[in-house]
């Protein structure tokens, strides 16, 4: 049996997988990640990278629009959306399309 | 652009007392077609004519979403024993709620689960006795069990709904948890719970046939370790480790009425599953209470919360914010008062007793299971 996590890259695209959800937190004003036993506070941001993952871009791709939209380095962004999509799917909650 | 990324847990900790719920637990039924030695239901069943209708149920969990639950549990007892199954689940994901099935599997058709498939259900969980027909079904008490398990779990994956697998450990199935995990990933689930048998409700009968040996604890915690490194990405494990092996008590439910709550058969509403145990409080019920005005205000959820009820032991210390003085039932059980340290915590001056007597226990060669009746 192989105990190989699939592997994602610059050129991954993933989305969410099924049981894995965004919704609005109204009694704590706040935006939240469910998934099977938890609840994750997302800031701005991650709910950006999360509504980003339309299982058609790739991640390189998500970081080059967010660089143009906000007018920021993209290597920077690149890195703080991997380290987001890894914290992601060691949890399970990613679903890789290609 | 730093994502700040928080548990459940997380999110509770800096709101101040009593802080919406996050978590329900909606024990449908207390009926179940298993006979699990280890059942931590009470000793004392809910009747089925005493169980709240559809329309209560829908009603409770319209209340807990506007008081803010975001996580749902369907559990009993077995709640496909209820045939109201697939509306209630249809009911809460309508109103928001991440709606998670906790089943044996029996009483679920390929039809039935197509249903709640259809119906929203965000997750299910399985639960598992064992890793081989002879002794799954010798620890549920129910011939036929494992087969069933094994056709729901292939019926929940073509389904398309993410499955968790559930399995409580204990002295005979400590040396299965490798096997259990092997078998999670070959049913394609994304998860696996492996919980150390507690000893509450029908399981206290047990203890002597089911108390893990420290050798056995030392080897699962050991285990779990290696394969969570070699299924990182593949296999998500949740452990809850032996307590009476611990130095340290669990963070039983986050903390006493701060992140979850329960509520029985028939409506009652408790601060945890075994929170009857505790002779000294009584607990309200949603036929005449509201959900909130129990959250808030009442005494049973307000007895545990923050630290005024805590002893010397535990106000002192600095883990009250990491365990938050432990279990209150295992409190009451072990030490006879519900607002003592936990006895498993090392500070405690009942803990070399407790020692003693589970390691006693765990050598018990005699002691038979005695089935939970139905």
């Amino acid at each position: 049996m192989s105990g190989d996590a699939p592997r994602i890259s610059g050129s991954s695209v993933v989305k969410l997988a099924r049981g894995v959800r965004l919704r609005e937190d109204p009694v704590r004003g706040q935006t939240v990640l469910l998934a099977p036993e938890s609840a994750m506070a997302l800031d701005d941001i991650a709910v950006a990278i999360v509504e980003a993952l339309d299982g058609k871009r790739s991640l390189e791709r998500i970081a080059a629009d967010f660089a143009e939209k906000f007018d920021a380095p993209v290597a920077r962004i690149a890195e703080d959306v991997e380290t987001f999509i890894h914290e992601l799917a060691v949890r399970r909650m990613l679903e890789i399309v290609e | 652009m730093r994502t700040s990324v928080t548990s459940a847990g997380d999110i509770a900790r800096d709101i101040p007392r009593a802080p919406p719920p996050m978590a329900m637990l909606a024990e449908l039924t207390h009926r179940c077609p298993l006979a699990c030695p280890y059942c931590s239901n009470p000793i004392e069943l809910t009747r089925a004519n005493e169980e709240l209708s559809t329309e209560e149920w829908i009603g409770v969990f319209r209340q807990a979403a506007d008081l803010g639950v975001l996580h749902l549990h369907l559990s009993g007892g077995e709640p496909a024993s209820r045939r109201d199954l697939v509306e209630l689940t249809r009911a809460a994901v309508s109103l928001g709620l991440y709606t998670n099935l906790i089943t044996s599997g029996v009483g679920l058709t390929g039809a039935r689960i197509g249903s709640l498939a259809d119906a929203g259900l965000d997750h299910l969980q399985l639960s598992l006795q064992g890793v081989s027909p002879e002794s799954a079904d010798r620890i549920g008490g129910y011939q036929g069990g494992y087969e069933r398990k094994m056709a729901v779990a292939a019926w929940v994956a073509g389904a398309g709904i993410p499955l968790t697998l559930n399995a409580v450990c204990h002295r005979e199935n400590m040396g299965e948890i490798d096997a259990m995990i092997e078998l999670a990933i070959r049913l394609k689930a994304r998860r696996v719970e492996i919980a150390t048998v507690q000893f509450h409700g029908w399981a206290e009968r047990n203890k002597a046939a089911l108390m893990p040996t420290r050798e056995q604890v030392e080897r699962a915690t050991r285990t779990v370790a290696e394969a969570r490194e070699k299924y990182q990405g593949v296999l998500v494990i949740d452990y809850v480790p032996a307590d009476y092996h611990s130095r340290y008590p669990k963070a039983c439910m986050g903390g006493w009425g701060r992140v979850g709550l329960n509520v029985t058969p028939s409506g009652r509403v408790l601060p945890c599953h075994a929170a009857e145990t505790i002779p000294s409080l009584s607990f309200e019920n949603v036929r005449e209470t509201s959900l909130a005005a129990i959250w808030y205000d009442s005494d049973a959820f307000n007895a545990y919360r923050g630290e005024d009820w805590m002893p010397e032991l535990c106000r002192s210390c600095e883990r009250k914010k990491v365990d938050f003085g432990g279990c209150r039932c295992q409190a009451m059980a072990l030490a006879g008062d519900a607002s003592a340290t936990d006895p498993v915590c090392i500070r405690s001056p009942l803990r070399e007793r407790l020692t003693r007597e589970a390691d006693a226990l765990s050598t018990t060669q005699s002691a038979g299971l005695i089935y939970r009746g139905r």
